[in-house]
């Protein structure tokens, strides 16, 4: 560290904005750069240089922003760009987004990093369904404050009544959106009127300037510090004495000594230290790229996660997703995409398409397909488990994109929701309830060495009680549930047994795809076997089940209770 | 209980780390565009710190155009030796045979073949498949726009208005054979950011940032230092000028600035100051309105 003088340590705020052309976004980012000296002469120059006002002041702040040659030919913005400006207190990211209805997904991309998203109001217009769609996004997206810009009161002679209408109006529609904070500026981007000081226009309004809330609002909102959340991204590997698992921290807390479990085989072991260039950490917080030493030799990779025993996230091939479509071929159900999730690549695909969002009423229309920079519920299923949480409790682990293989293209953006089969309402349909009691999943997982999963068998009777044997002999908690009695709540005793740890297999007599949907439906750890995919031969198949499991993570291969036939 | 908050400068930092290992993680062959500027002494000490405390895994690639200053060379092997990092140096030898330069060619023309062409080759002969660079979106408009996985075609071009959407920190690495990413890990910095950065960290640069007597031509208001046989028109005196660079690039299109600011803290007072953006004095930019787009969609970095 040098001696010299080093300016003061600054927070950092990522903001988006939307609008269209005549909102006067540009305008508005063009005053905000402007005003904290932001814009260079030479930069200036190069603006009045081109010949273009769209404006009516002396020079069109616009163009600052738009930043290719197609936009200044259209005098539209067509992608996301990026803005930087700082104040003494804070520096500032800003990123810009078009607001035509046709770039929601570049709305949904500036939106994916923003702690805050400015939303303009012209104050002509009042609340349009752009405006809405905005706060929508913004609020799919998870921003935790959206400050409404609403902008030009120059035009409606800063009267109150026009602002007191835009913000009723505009409460009235957010109260259906999930945003925690939301704040009303009138403005005007072209003279500057409550952007950085406070208008002498505006005496009926109390609140502070744009600039001072940009500067001062709390940041710390929708930030986790309780459930420790580490994939692991790289392994360093200087020598045969050191391993360090690098990666950024998504959320909690780490320091040496801690307790982690490793996911997905479920091994506990301490963190030896936390090693950096700078010296070793004492403690690490979100979101800090760091680089942990474990206490005990763990095989660990790349797509592993460290978690805090005690607050587990879902383990599961299955979530339930809202999932923004940003590529022109549609999403289809049965299509296998490519699905990152924090340091995992899977192949995935839609089982179901529940419903799209229309994003000007936000009503849930029933759909087929998801067309570009269309939003739908959608349930995926991977090929291999996933380490996740709620989006809207943890952006980090709560986010994922899908790649199409053909194209390699960023097809989609999803934000995982609470999947219908977590909660109970299926199962209490059946007369079930089960509480959550003191013993939590980890617990059940650390004693049985692997998951509770339900394995759907079809007219395999005999094997069905084959792989059961096999797996008691691995050292696994396995029941049979066989359908001879013909019953209907198959599935919810395999709930019932997974609930308690358990393996189920359930073993069906004939085909029965309703009640195995129904099953998959709220079964978290479903795993069905087509009886086509079988050998005729008991033991063959019973290998093949078993080898499928392992490569699904939910029954660990290096467990150390071989039944000896070896797989 | 103490606050848990990064500043702006830690915040960066812990992002251009995470995707410095990300693609470590996800490419099979990475390589490091290594410019000897400030921002490429920036991005390596980010490596050094992604990877510690093994040494960065990949090789830093240097673009000699032939046409760059002495004290960048020199420093470049002292620096580079210094922290053990391998390092591979590309001309475009045949082109520089053949008697490409600035002064017959025009600035375009032998951009394209001493650094875009020499690049691409590079990339190509190395079998790379991922180049991070120390490019800046606050440098110029249309990088303000680039991705910070920036896929090129088959060809190094960009198309911008096909670029891949890049939500979170979730970044797309899938590509065919032939096809590139370009990466810019300091994709977020501003010029004030790189600089105290330089400062907190103590990261050595080359020395002709900072002030001192060199000698000068002045043409068309730019500093135009004397070095590789720089030709002179007619009446053109060279005269010692207190100055500084405040970009590095060739010597023929990197115009020095007017400065006393002989250390870091004198640079980063400065810097508050300025007027007029850190490109001005690159020539290459200004050629054409929107000049950097061409550059850009035809492979420059």
């Amino acid at each position: 560290m040098s001696n010299q003088v080093i300016e003061e340590p600054k927070e950092l705020l990522r903001f988006s904005t939307a609008g269209s052309v005549d909102d006067g976004k540009s305008t508005l980012i063009g005053r905000l750069l402007l005003e904290t000296n932001s814009v260079y002469e030479d930069q200036l120059a190069s603006v009045a240089k081109s010949g273009i006002n769209r404006s009516t002041g002396p020079i069109d702040l616009s163009l600052l922003t738009d930043g290719l040659r197609a936009e200044r030919e259209q005098g539209i913005t067509i992608d996301v760009a990026y803005r930087y400006f700082q104040t003494p207190r804070r520096k500032f990211i800003i990123a810009d987004t078009p607001g035509h209805e046709q770039y929601t997904r570049n709305m949904a991309t500036g939106a994916s990093t923003a702690d805050l998203a400015i939303v303009l109001i012209d104050a002509r217009k009042g609340v349009l369904p752009q405006s809405k769609r905005h706060a929508f996004i913004a609020s799919l997206l998870g921003i935790p404050h959206v400050a409404v810009a609403i902008n030009k009161m120059d035009l409606v002679d800063f009267r109150e009544s026009v602002y007191n209408r835009i913000v009723t109006d505009f409460r009235a529609f957010a109260e259906g959106l999930q945003i925690p904070f939301i704040e009303f500026f009138p403005v005007s981007a072209l003279d500057g009127d409550n952007i950085v000081t406070k208008s002498d226009k505006t005496p009926w309004y109390s609140g502070p300037p744009m600039l001072e809330y940009l500067e001062t609002v709390p940041l710390d909102a929708g930030r986790n510090y309780k459930d420790l959340r580490f994939a692991v991204q790289y392994v360093v590997r200087p020598n045969l004495d050191f391993r360090g698992f690098a990666g950024q921290l998504a959320s909690g807390i780490l320091k040496p000594g801690d307790s982690v479990m490793a996911l997905p085989s479920g091994r506990t072991t301490k963190v030896k230290s936390l090693p950096s260039f700078d010296g070793p950490l004492n403690e690490a917080f979100p979101p800090m790229s760091i680089t942990v030493e474990l206490e005990d030799e763990v095989d660990i990779s790349r797509g592993d996660m460290l978690v805090d025993p005690r607050r587990m996230p879902h383990v599961s091939r299955r979530l339930e997703a809202h999932v923004v479509w940003m590529q022109e071929a549609p999403l289809k159900t049965g299509t296998p995409y490519l699905l990152k999730h924090t340091t995992q690549t899977v192949t995935a695909s839609v089982s179901e398409l529940r419903h799209k969002v229309d994003i000007n009423t936000m009503a849930h229309v029933p759909a087929e397909e998801l067309g570009l920079n269309e939003i739908g519920l959608v349930q995926i299923e991977a090929k291999r488990p996933l380490f996740y949480d709620i989006y809207r409790e943890n952006r980090a682990t709560g986010c994922f994109i899908l790649i199409d293989p053909e194209t390699n293209a960023t097809a989609g953006a999803g934000m995982i929701t609470e999947a219908a089969w977590a909660g109970r309402d299926r199962r209490r349909s059946a007369g079930l309830q089960l509480e959550e009691g003191v013993l939590t999943p980890a617990e059940r997982y650390k004693r049985n060495g692997h998951y509770p999963v339900t394995i759907w068998l079809t007219a395999r009777k005999d094997l069905a009680y084959l792989l059961e044997r096999r797996l008691f002999d691995r050292g696994c908690q396995v029941h049979v549930l066989a359908d001879d009695h013909e019953t209907n709540l198959l599935p919810e005793f395999a709930s019932v047994l997974n609930h308690a740890g358990v393996i189920a297999i359930c073993s069906i007599a004939s085909d029965d795809d309703s009640e195995r949907d129904r099953a998959a439906s709220f079964i978290e750890r479903f795993v069905a076997i087509d009886p086509a995919d079988l050998p005729t031969d008991d033991n063959s198949a019973a290998n093949k089940i078993l080898s499928r499991l392992e490569q699904t993570g939910f029954l660990p291969s290096e467990i150390s209770f071989n039944s000896g036939e070896g797989i | 209980m103490q606050q848990r908050t990064l500043s702006h400068l830690q915040a960066l930092e812990a992002e251009s780390i995470h995707i410095i290992r990300e693609v470590m993680a996800e490419f099979a062959k990475p390589v490091m565009l290594y410019s000897i500027g400030k921002d490429s002494s920036v991005m390596v000490r980010l490596a050094q710190k992604a990877f510690y405390p093994s040494r960065i895994p990949f090789p830093l690639l240097h673009i000699d155009t032939t046409y760059k200053f002495k004290e960048m060379i020199t420093f470049r092997d002292e620096f580079v030796k210094s922290i053990g990092a391998d390092l591979i140096v590309h001309t475009n030898t045949e082109a520089i045979e053949a008697g490409a330069n600035p002064f017959d060619l025009g600035t375009q023309r032998c951009c394209g073949l001493l650094k875009t062409k020499a690049l691409l080759d590079a990339l190509a002969a190395g079998g790379y498949d991922a180049a991070f660079g120390g490019a800046r979106r606050d440098e110029e408009k249309s990088r303000a726009k680039e991705r910070i996985y920036s896929f090129r075609d088959k060809f190094g071009q960009w198309d911008p208005k096909n670029q891949r959407p890049e939500l979170w920190n979730v970044y797309n690495c899938k590509i065919e054979k032939g096809e590139t990413i370009r990466v810019f890990p300091l994709s977020n910095w501003t010029e004030t950011d790189v600089w105290n950065y330089i400062q907190l960290e103590n990261i050595p640069i080359v020395p002709l940032y900072y002030a001192k007597e060199r000698e000068m031509v002045v043409r068309h208001g730019q500093l135009i230092p004397l070095e590789h046989g720089m030709r002179l028109t007619e009446g053109e005196q060279p005269r010692m000028v207190m100055s500084r660079m405040r970009s590095l690039g060739c010597t023929y299109c990197t115009g020095a600035i007017r400065s006393e600011a002989a250390n870091l803290t004198q640079i980063v007072t400065e810097l508050n100051e300025f007027k007029r953006s850190e490109r001005e004095n690159r020539i290459i930019d200004h050629d054409t309105e929107g000049s950097m787009e061409m550059k850009k969609r035809e492979g420059y970095f």
